[in-house]
């Protein structure tokens, strides 16, 4: 990143050629390209003057990929070799279509706010965010984390009228931390990217006092140079404060921290590749008490109802939350009366720093007179930038100056439409995974093994624990659950009435992810059908109900500019469509976080595996009826619910035997899944099961193992009564298939009648026993015992991997069976 | 009966004032959501109120040491604090609350008004959320856990948590005046180790009061556990009925109102 000290009060860019143009981008870190560069040129000419400075680097920040998506929301010309799409506009044509067909009335904010927002109850609805913050994790990981969270917080809060934090969730994407390859010297070693995202996420989310509930971490060395990470924060709001209406003559007020040099450019940043001369500089240094404070005050005032409009100041400072507050009508802003942080900032730095812990306000003057003594009592600063005016224009002046004087529809709708190529080409189907003849019992024995111990299987009890997850009493369903609490949960479940004080009132909230950048590898189709299918599968696992799930799309990609990979993109966002539509579940915000690539000294381009996790919410009517994954009890009959294929493309298992990407990806069959998943959850929901689990990464073997050592009971399956597909013929493919929508299911010996009429007509199974004795014990479809393994053993595989990894240590005897 | 105000203290930073305010309420008091601004302006006097609280939370971020500056400013009122205390009345400093009654040098109570003991960092040299396993003294005069079973299991979350004490004598001390009220234990309810012993506190110390018993500063969060369904096995067994926790804020609305 460039840095200058000279910054000349204009440009010269009216008679400039288009070289020189493509050059003073590059030179300021605009990451604006030719024809965006010749807009602006284009538009000043026709103004008859050269812009300023602060100008180009609105337009520039108001038009980066991080704030406007231009990708995503332009027009594409894609090919998968036998026919062609032409998409006017990416988004809206696949993730929005589905969203605007499937009409849901519980929607009430959806792709046009800081978060999406779903009615809760007749009094309160959620608002769900996921942002990522991948660039500045990559060469900060603390600092890039812990903004990561605090700017999905803002999100939340500047949601509507601003909706109170009540927990978070967060994702990550890295390379193995014991990972022993070469390095470039200007990559951050993965164990310190690993424990400082952890410790950013810690050290923010636990100041905060917001719960960090659930999450996930895929491990792969291709996320070495960008690894990835996803910050999520649910909030509760008023329904009456779902919608904003800023009026012309409110006053802008900047409440929160002082303004400073700080994360100067992290939306230009965010927006391109990273090399070695990429700068922390670009990351902000977030204060998570600051933010404490804001949130307190704003609450307060909102419900004092002192304010008409409010969001948050990320990406692009004042620039974009003035800039975005005022599309509708207009702005006048006087720099001079921000708080700063140093006195020597220049005017187009005070407009532009993305120093953290700020919010922007739209405020009736007749109200600002209790939002200042409300703030002072709680030692919060404000102070009055400007006004909202019907203009048109986004006019910012410091001291009487003018610094800034644009017209709202040029920076809104000046941006130039590009046309991008995109191209796919399905990979060679190569179903030649065939086992080795009759089942070699050593060899899955050793298989599950290691698969238990995986770093995408093995525990996350070393990260959960750095979490506060219990903060504001509404954890109900935790991350680690079973007899000694460490055992692996598939939704977490959270009581917004914890924040009400409504404490007899028992609905409550889970959320779920899915993603598996495998599946991508072969398809991202199938990557997005299946990661919608973990989602949701997550969530019916706790029994919330799926009539009323809402999605989140987060895509991370490569260089879009490459037609593979932006052909990639589009098969993920149409498998996003295709699945919304057919499990009848919306998606109501999403973001992308492109050019994840990383350009080394040879001038080779590192692309990350294309990306998509898509998160889940849903209510859960009554969470005293909730379960959870561990076996409960001996003796009881042990169900699987759904369909197995040989699937084993993409699969922990095939990468075991060394060809992760031979045999087929699993397909999903969303419109009988959806039957049957929606059959379960209403089961658990009447208490008709005592604990479920679905099969992903790993399939059966590993969801038995998981079941049986966390809850201390061992298991009996027999794989010939599994039922799947004429094509199955291994008890391999029985064992270690990720076949989607699939549940193991323990159901209470004196509950098994209606069990099974609750789940007449559906794909199920009775496939064994849960025993008292703490073996898993696996019989092969040819009636014999194919192994017996003993749950410590498999226990402590699982349960040692990370922590040896990160602190040399075993954790001592607190989980022991 | 006339519901007890409980003030819930809250400054920049104070993180579990609303849940704590939930169990306040729950157990029959009215819980007073109160800024130490307010007191320090002398809108909300601390001897106008029937309990006073300070619940969890990073006050001030825990920057210079956890608690340390919140335990400043309440030491501009310590005046008003200790006739509160001598007049019987119920003050409870949970987690950071305790760090802070710590560092005021409320706890443990001597004759001056010297700290003598601390919070370090945990052993893990990690922040830990986990539930523990504690052992009631049962002949604590602390008001706030009679009648309770002498097991009893509470969840932690923090990162600077071990008990530590000046000299040998404030332990002899605070062994001796039955002011340790709780310790981490196993499931054998003996004291042992990492992870039953989260911090590695000193005796593992869980939570400590005044000899009298109606102040006591306690590490693991009460207010966590109001519901048998905050309990991360409530899935699996019937023993509670309800939440342990619930049980101390209502011996604090019970002492108050007899």
């Amino acid at each position: 990143m460039p840095t200058e000290t000279l910054t000349p009060p204009s440009l010269t860019i009216k008679n400039a050629a288009a070289k020189e143009l493509v050059e003073m981008s590059r030179l300021h870190g605009w990451s604006l390209s030719a024809d965006e560069m010749a807009a602006i040129q284009a538009h000043f000419k026709k103004a008859g003057r050269e812009p300023t400075r602060a100008e180009v680097e609105t337009i520039a920040q108001t038009w980066s990929e991080h704030c406007k998506h231009k990708t995503f929301t332009s027009a594409v010309r894609f090919s998968d070799g036998k026919k062609q799409i032409r998409f006017k506009n990416l988004l809206k044509e696949t993730v929005f279509a589905a969203t605007e067909k499937l009409k849901k009335p519980w929607c009430l904010s959806v792709f046009r706010d800081n978060a999406g927002v779903v009615a809760f109850d007749d009094e309160w609805a959620a608002a769900f965010k996921v942002e990522t913050h991948n660039h500045p994790c990559a060469i900060e990981p603390y600092g890039g984390a812990a903004t990561g969270v605090g700017g999905v917080i803002r999100d939340v809060l500047g949601v509507g009228l601003g909706a109170k934090p009540i927990f978070g969730t967060d994702v990550f994407c890295l390379c193995p931390p014991d990972y022993a390859g070469p390095l470039p010297d200007d990559v951050n070693h993965p164990r310190r990217t690993f424990s400082g995202v952890v410790e950013g996420v810690r050290d923010y989310g636990n100041r905060m006092g917001i719960p960090t509930v659930g999450g996930a971490i895929w491990f792969d060395p291709e996320f070495r140079f960008n690894p990835l990470v996803f910050c999520g924060t649910v909030g509760l709001m008023p329904r009456w404060a779902v919608e904003k209406s800023v009026s012309p003559g409110d006053l802008i007020v900047a409440m929160g921290g002082a303004t400073g040099r700080d994360g100067l450019h992290g939306a230009t940043f965010s927006s391109a590749a990273l090399d070695d001369s990429s700068s922390p500089a670009a990351v902000q240094i977030g204060h998570a008490i600051a933010e404490k404070r804001v949130l307190d005050v704003l609450l307060q005032a909102r419900d004092a109802r002192l304010y008409r409009g409010v969001t948050d100041c990320g990406a692009g400072g004042f620039s974009s939350a003035v800039g975005e507050l005022a599309a509708d009508c207009g702005a006048r802003v006087a720099l001079e009366n921000a708080k700063l942080k140093a006195s020597d900032l220049e005017p187009w730095e005070i407009w532009l720093s993305e120093s953290q812990e700020r919010m922007v306000l739209a405020v009736p003057p007749k109200s600002l007179k209790a939002l200042e003594a409300l703030a002072a009592a709680e030692d919060v600063e404000l102070c009055v930038l400007g006004q909202f005016t019907a203009t048109g224009r986004l006019q910012v002046t410091f001291k009487g100056a003018p610094v800034v004087d644009l017209d709202m529809g040029f920076l809104h709708d000046g941006l130039p439409k590009k046309e991008r190529t995109a191209v796919w080409q399905a990979r060679p189907q190569n179903g030649s995974r065939k086992a080795s003849g009759p089942s070699d019992a050593a060899k899955l024995r050793r298989a599950l093994g290691d698969l238990i111990g995986h770093w995408n299987v093995c525990s996350r009890e070393w990260v959960i624990r750095q979490y506060d997850h219990e903060v504001q009493g509404g954890s109900i369903i935790k991350a680690l659950q079973g007899t000694h609490a460490d055992g692996p949960g598939d939704a977490a479940v959270v009581w917004p009435h914890a924040a009400t004080g409504r404490t007899d009132d028992y609905r409550a909230l889970a959320v779920g992810h899915g993603l598996n950048p495998n599946y991508g590898r072969i398809d991202p189709y199938a990557m997005a059908m299946n990661a919608a299918d973990e989602a949701l599968r997550n969530l019916v696992c706790v029994g919330a109900d799926i009539t009323r799930a809402a999605f989140l799309d987060n895509f991370c990609w490569g260089n879009p500019e490459d037609p593979k990979v932006l052909g990639a993109l589009v098969r993920a966002a149409l498998g996003c469509r295709d699945a919304a539509l057919a499990f009848h579940v919306p998606f109501i915000s999403g973001k992308d976080s492109l050019y994840n690539e990383y350009l080394d000294s040879k001038g080779e381009r590192h692309n990350i595996p294309g990306t998509l996790l898509i998160s889940a919410i849903a209510p859960v009517h009554d969470f005293r009826r909730a379960v959870t994954m561990d076996f409960k009890a001996p003796n009881d009959p042990l169900y699987l619910l759904g369909w197995t294929s040989d699937e084993l493309g993409g699969s922990l298992y095939a990468e075991w035997c060394g060809r992760p990407l031979d045999g087929r990806v699993p397909e999903v069959e969303a419109g009988s899944a959806l039957e049957h998943m929606r059959a379960l959850s209403a089961a658990i929901a009447r208490s008709l099961v005592a604990s479920c689990h679905d099969l992903s990464e790993g399939g059966l073997a590993v969801a038995a193992a998981e079941m049986a050592f966390s809850g201390s009971f061992g298991a009996c399956l027999d794989l010939d009564e599994v039922n799947r597909s004429k094509e199955v013929d291994s008890d391999e493919v029985v064992l270690f298939s990720e076949s989607p929508s699939r549940f193991l299911i323990e159901v209470p010996e004196d509950k098994e009648r209606d069990f099974l009429k609750a789940m007449k007509g559906q794909p199920l199974k009775r496939i064994g026993s849960t025993l008292a004795n703490p073996v898993l014990r696996v019989v092969s479809m040819d009636g014999t015992t194919l192994f017996e393994e003993g749950l410590d053993a498999l226990k402590s595989r699982w349960r040692d991997r990370m922590p040896e990894a990160m602190t040399g240590a075993r954790p001592s005897d607190g989980g022991k069976l | 009966m006339k519901r007890p105000v409980a003030i819930i203290l809250r400054c920049a930073g104070t993180n579990c004032d609303l849940e704590t305010a939930n169990a306040f309420a729950m157990a029959g008091a009215k819980p007073e959501l109160t800024h130490i601004n307010a007191i320090k302006s002398g809108a909300v006097k601390i001897l106008d109120a029937d309990i006073f609280v300070i619940p969890g939370g990073f006050s001030y971020g825990d920057d210079v040491a956890a608690g340390r500056i919140l335990a400043n400013e309440l030491k501009l009122m310590l005046r008003d604090l200790k006739t509160f205390i001598r007049s019987g009345r119920p003050v409870l400093g949970i987690c950071n609350g305790f760090q802070v009654l710590v560092k005021t040098g409320l706890l443990p109570q001597t004759k001056t008004e010297a700290q003598h003991a601390s919070f370090a960092a945990n052993d893990s040299n990690r922040f830990e959320a986990r539930w523990t396993r504690l052992r009631i003294n049962t002949h604590s005069n602390c008001l706030f856990t009679k009648n309770l079973p002498e097991m009893i299991e509470l969840p932690v979350a923090h990162a600077e948590g071990k008990f530590v004490v000046r000299t040998p004598k404030v332990l002899e001390d605070l062994k001796r005046t039955n002011s340790i009220v709780l310790r981490y234990v196993n499931e054998a309810g003996e004291p042992a180790g990492y992870p039953h012993n989260p911090n590695g506190s000193v005796y593992n110390i869980a939570a400590v009061s005044n000899p009298e018993g109606n102040v006591l500063g306690i590490m693991p969060h009460p207010e966590r556990f109001i519901m048998r369904y905050h309990h991360p096995n409530w899935t699996r067994q019937t023993f509670h009925k309800e939440g342990i926790g619930l049980e101390m804020f209502r011996n604090a609305v019970t002492h108050v109102q007899n």
